[in-house]
């Protein structure tokens, strides 16, 4: 974000001209007029088998295929496969300086990309934050009373598809493409192209979610069951495209994730001695890439049956409802893992440096992450207990969900024994590490409730399935994403965030996060199923409770918000470069990190946890001699 | 707040057997509290009494609440004792901590002791699954089938209501289901359209309704009681206004509540009968699987 | 920046914001709603009752709605104007006389036993002034129901070959239509949502999409008032 030292910039309408958001909205919105008459061109206001229906779903598609591609066209993307049709040079950089308009187009820097990322997400997680209120306000009374019937339903759908979708890459969006490849020793990521698409894939989707009220919205919840989404309106598409684009956007995140990792560490950085967090990012990636495609697939299909009427998922018709939760769970259940590794791998990153030791079982640690990521594979039916599955299937899947909590549990030993004996300093991220330990420790055991198919009989479908995952998600999730903004965003920026506002949110936050969730618990196991604007009488003092809770979480996320815009918009006062004494490298470079991060490719001769075992090496050679340029 | 990454380690004077203090102090909690656990709040666990499976279930919940206890002590004697003792100085410098990057036995010790916790949870677990199926829908084959004479019910979800079919009285259906005491009930959920989730939540029974599929619940009822059915599957606009009460009730009373239902349905009889082939509404027929498709 | 200038921009997206917000809040709260209707209540020996015409028609018509193809109820206002407003008003202990013209042709009904009239005063209703305690599952054009009162009834739909079939709603009396009468009695206060329960939303995979799904047609509320 200081980019004094561009040369005399041209006047701002010459920059608001070219490739940019700008170009690409505009583009976009051209593109979706272009598709949705193209279409319309091409079959005819509605198709036979519509013939009731005033629009043409086909064309609702092609619309935001259009949309989408002119979205791409005015950002950029296409310039350079065309220019190297033409036969121009090969090129790793686009826009990697130019002052803030960077921010507003294509750019190849992962510093870039990651603060897009960082403000992108947060821009949508407010506004699924703010579903969350709305949902909140009409559960203040028993019965329906703000929202018409089924606007509810659509406002529970977009809260938890707007949250599930933004947050799956809440860690690895910002935080991963911003430290991944400086902690490797390395100048950008293996596809820098790629990662700016996964970001402005994911703004195209979050703003055709958002825009499903104006479509009528959508009633199946973030799940998006079939046969009940062959039913609803065209905002239903606006789901599925969204989804779609998350799962794209996801696959080539953790690709790209991959690529970086495995191919691009400096020389010296052995898997031992790999920061942890680069651990979890790659145990997220991996399931990203093998888990989003499910997604994409299940999602093609069930367009295909809401516009050529393929009736993959209608019984009536030869297709089966389990194929469509099968699959979507087969994504589904990694990805609540994708959603808690990178929280994993938060919490045991920011432990040593605030405990002042070395992370503790290092191997154990590794362990645990990939042993999450393996076995997340074998659990999903776990969400098909009471479905009718096959009733042989059912102890395996309490088996292997229960199995999870051992790999689980090796965080906690490795987190709990790094603070052990320590030389604990309660800052602002280490209380938010420190809150990860309860509320996971809250939702996990939940889980092991819903686990159990005789206890999950009732739990299931409850609102304490919903405690449940709030507590590990938000609690596990969310949190650490918290705990990672005051750690790592004054590097970032270079300019520090006020500490005592910190400590107030995140003491309104943990407080009302927990008066909210864990009356949830009570209210499920009495009764109140999910997704239901309507509930027991009884239960009214409770659902009071926990909207009012609710309503003061609300209040701590403005509180943070007031932070970030006081803390970076008006005192603006530098961050030192290592702020938190940390051995790890990113601390080590000035704050901002400078464009391309290293003068010298670093040679590493340890693991960045050696706490009480004297000086740290020195990464970049004083010599000159080792290293790369 | 900065501090040095070279900082200086620790003195190392503190030869606190801060171990040792946690342990007893988890163990007296534990021997404290779990007792009091199982006994107190393990009964109060919903969904009650209502039924045999409701029952299975509050023991369940029970015994896992048991077993949780002493971790949750373990974690909060821990962090209480362990923030409290270990915190850095307010004041001065701050100092690295002992350099511990491991220890193999307690990393076993661990590893052994979750394992046998999961281990046992997931074996207790499926022993009650199999007992009587716990009141959950089991498909078109359960494999865990209580003994004994059982009364079948049809349980047909629709958007947005459940209707019950009682082909032992000669097929009638009613809005109500209404169940006679004391008996083993074997529900046969399905659905005409999308995905509901049949939940009788005081019999401890939940069950999806699947287009096209017979999901088998068990339940075996006990004294007279009303219960609350909802459907705990989003199904669409009325998803929250989809439910309605039950009744258990005594068998003289079951018969007399059956004789009046087939009087006031036999207007409707001839077109409930009439199979789909004949011309009868799709779904018409009591929609109860032959015995040999059973069997696969 | 100078701070001043910073405040101003601070200040206007916080009220850029918050327009944002409440469009996108009003946006919600009228998405897919129906305004309330309160029927005129009558006072017959000191006891209420509401006379309530509702027609049902294939096709609502571009006045009436920007979904002119979709299936819809109308209930008959004060001034004699169908309106498609479906969320209705009444007081509780009330006798309610229910006259529903139907303009639609027949669909079908997915559970044959919903076929049977159940709910309303002698659980019986008038079609075309025949009392009748059974409909052809598969004459059934649509229903009115009730569920949380009990009431469920299946209304037959129009002959196929019949003359003079209504093409857009509002249609006139004078086009081929079926007349059904019944009286329930309103009891306790509280909402109670009625719907349709026949699959009559042609187009959709299970004919239970858009009207069948969105308040304001196939859906409303009865709003008992004490």
């Amino acid at each position: 974000m200081t980019d004094a030292a561009v040369a005399p910039s041209p006047p701002l309408w010459r920059r608001l001209l070219g490739f940019n958001l700008l170009t690409g909205v505009v583009l976009g919105i051209g593109g979706w007029y272009v598709g949705w008459f193209g279409a319309h061109s091409i079959v005819g206001p509605s198709l036979d088998y519509f013939g009731d229906i005033d629009y043409n779903e086909l064309s609702v598609y092609l619309a935001y295929i259009g949309g989408i591609v002119g979205f791409l066209v005015g950002l950029g993307f296409f310039n350079y496969p065309f220019a190297r049709l033409r036969g121009y040079p090969p090129s790793l950089r686009e826009k990697e300086t130019g002052g803030w308009t960077r921010y507003f187009s294509l750019c190849t820097d992962h510093k870039v990309v990651g603060i897009q990322y960082l403000w992108g997400i947060g821009l949508f997680f407010f506004i699924g934050g703010l579903n969350a209120m709305l949902i909140r306000t009409e559960l203040l009374r028993p019965h329906h009373q703000v929202f018409p019937a089924g606007t509810y339903l659509t406002l529970v759908g977009m809260h938890g598809t707007m949250m599930m979708g933004m947050m799956s890459s809440g860690i690895l969006g910002p935080f991963a493409n911003y430290l991944i490849p400086i902690m490797i020793g390395a100048r950008r990521m293996a596809f820098p192209r790629i990662e700016a698409l996964t970001f402005w894939l994911l703004m195209a989707a979050g703003a055709i979610l958002t825009t499903t009220i104006f479509f009528g919205g959508f009633p199946t919840g973030w799940t998006g069951y079939a046969p009940l989404s062959n039913e609803g309106n065209p905002g239903m598409d606006n789901y599925i495209l969204f989804f779609a684009l998350v799962g794209i956007s996801m696959t080539l995140l953790g690709l790209n994730m991959i690529a970086t990792i495995v191919t691009m560490r400096a020389p010296g950085l052995t898997w031992t001695r790999l920061p942890i967090f680069a651990w979890g990012v790659l145990s997220t990636a991996v399931l990203m890439v093998l888990a989003a495609p499910v997604l994409v697939a299940v999602l093609a299909m069930e367009a295909l049956d809401r516009t050529a009427q393929t009736t993959f998922f209608v019984a009536a018709a030869g297709g089966s409802n389990y194929l469509y939760e099968n699959l979507f769970w087969v994504f589904g259940h990694p990805e609540v893992y994708i959603l808690a590794l990178p929280g994993f791998a938060i919490v045991l990153e920011l432990l040593p440096v605030f405990s002042r030791k070395p992370l503790w079982g290092y191997r154990l640690a590794v362990g645990g992450l990939l042993g999450v990521s393996l076995l997340s594979w074998f659990v999903w039916q776990h969400h098909l207990f009471v479905s009718g599955i096959n009733g042989d299937l059912r102890p395996f899947y309490m088996l292997s969900t229960e199995l999870i909590s051992i790999p689980t549990g090796f965080t906690f030993l490795c987190g709990m024994m790094t603070l052990w004996r320590g030389s604990i300093r309660f800052t602002v991220p280490m209380l938010f590490c420190l809150a990860w330990f309860f509320n996971f420790l809250l939702g996990g055991l939940s889980g092991v409730f819903l686990s159990d198919v005789p206890s999950d009989v009732t739990t299931h479908g409850s609102f304490f399935s919903m405690a449940h995952f709030h507590y590990t998600i938000m609690g596990g999730l969310v949190f650490t994403f918290f705990a990672a903004i005051y750690y790592w965003v004054p590097k970032m920026t270079g300019w520090e965030l006020n500490e005592r506002l910190g400590k107030i949110h995140f003491w309104t936050m943990f407080v009302f996060f927990n008066s909210t969730f864990a009356p949830l618990f009570a209210i499920g196991f009495l009764g109140q199923p999910r997704r239901a604007v309507t509930y027991a009488s009884g239960l009214q003092f409770l659902n009071d409770w926990v909207s009012v809770s609710a309503f003061c979480l609300g209040i701590s996320m403005l509180i943070f918000l007031f932070n970030l815009v006081w803390s970076l918009g008006f005192v603006k006062k530098p961050a030192e470069a290592n702020p938190w004494g940390s051995r790890s490298i990113e601390f080590q470079l000035p704050s901002p990190v400078p464009v391309h991060n290293f003068d010298r490719i670093p040679v590493f001769s340890s693991d960045p946890y050696g706490y009480g075992e004297g000086p740290p090496p020195s990464w970049v050679p004083a010599g000159a001699t080792a290293g790369r340029d | 707040m900065a501090a040095n990454p070279n900082a200086a380690p620790a003195p190392p004077s503190d030869r606190t057997n801060h171990g040792m203090r946690v342990v007893v102090a988890w163990l007296v909690l534990s021997a404290i509290a779990t007792p009091l656990v199982a006994v107190f709040v393990g009964h109060l666990i919903p969904p009650g009494n209502g039924s045999s499976q409701g029952t299975e279930q509050v023991f369940d919940n029970t015994l896992m609440l048991t077993v949780i206890t002493p971790i949750l002590c373990l974690l909060a004697v821990f962090f209480v004792y362990g923030l409290r003792s270990f915190h850095a100085s307010s004041s001065g410098a701050v100092l690295d901590g002992p350099p511990l990057r491991g220890d193999s036995q307690i990393q076993i010790l661990w590893i052994v002791g979750t394992s046998v916790i999961v281990l046992f949870l997931a074996g207790f677990g499926t022993f009650e699954l199999l007992q009587n199926g716990a009141g959950g829908g089991q498909g078109p084959d359960p494999i865990a089938v209580p003994g004994g004479q059982k009364m079948q019910v049809q349980v047909i979800g629709q958007q947005w209501q459940f209707t019950y079919r009682y082909p032992s009285l000669g097929g009638i259906e009613s809005n109500q289901l209404v169940l006679p005491a004391d008996t083993d009930v074997e529900l046969h959920v399905t659905s005409l359209d999308v995905i509901h989730s049949f939940w009788a939540y005081e019999l401890g029974v939940k069950a999806d309704a699947n287009p096209g599929v017979d999901n088998v619940a068990y339940v075996k009822t006990k004294s007279p009681q009303v219960f609350h059915v909802r459907c705990a599957e989003l199904c669409g606009l009325w998803h929250g206004y989809m439910y309605n009460n039950g009744r258990v009730v005594d068998s003289a009373q079951f018969h007399s509540w059956a004789s009046q239902q087939e009087k006031l349905y036999a207007a409707i009889k001839p077109f409930m009968d009439k199979p789909e082939a004949d011309g009868g509404a799709p779904f018409g027929h009591t929609y109860l699987p032959a015995p040999e498709r059973r069997a696969g | 920046m100078r701070v001043g200038v910073k405040l101003v921009l601070v200040a206007a997206v916080v009220v850029a914001a918050g327009v944002m917000i409440g469009f996108y809040v009003s946006n919600l709260t009228t998405l897919a709603g129906s305004p309330a209707y309160s029927l005129p209540v009558q006072n017959v020996n000191g006891h209420p009752v509401v006379n309530l015409e509702i027609q049902t028609v294939a096709a609502v018509g571009p006045q009436l709605s920007r979904n002119p193809d979709w299936v819809s109820y109308l209930v008959r206002n004060t001034s004699g104007q169908w309106k498609r407003e479906t969320v209705w008003s009444l007081p509780a202990n009330a006798t309610v006389h229910v006259t529903i013209y139907n303009f639609d042709g027949a669909s079908g009904l997915r559970n044959p036993f919903l076929a049977r009239p159940q709910g309303m005063a002698g659980n019986r209703i008038m079609v075309d002034g025949k009392p009748t305690d059974a409909v052809d599952p598969n004459e059934a054009s649509h229903t009115f129901a009730v569920p949380a009162l009990g009431i469920i009834l299946a209304i037959p739909g129009v002959a196929d070959d019949a003359k003079d079939q209504c093409g857009y709603a509002p249609c006139p009396m004078s086009n081929a239509h079926r007349t059904i009468k019944f009286t329930f009695h309103t009891t306790t206060p509280g909402h109670f949502r009625w719907q349709c329960f026949v699959p009559c939303a042609a187009g959709w995979i299970d004919g239970f999409g858009g009207p069948m799904q969105t308040i304001g047609y196939m859906d409303g509320f009865l709003n008992v008032k004490a």
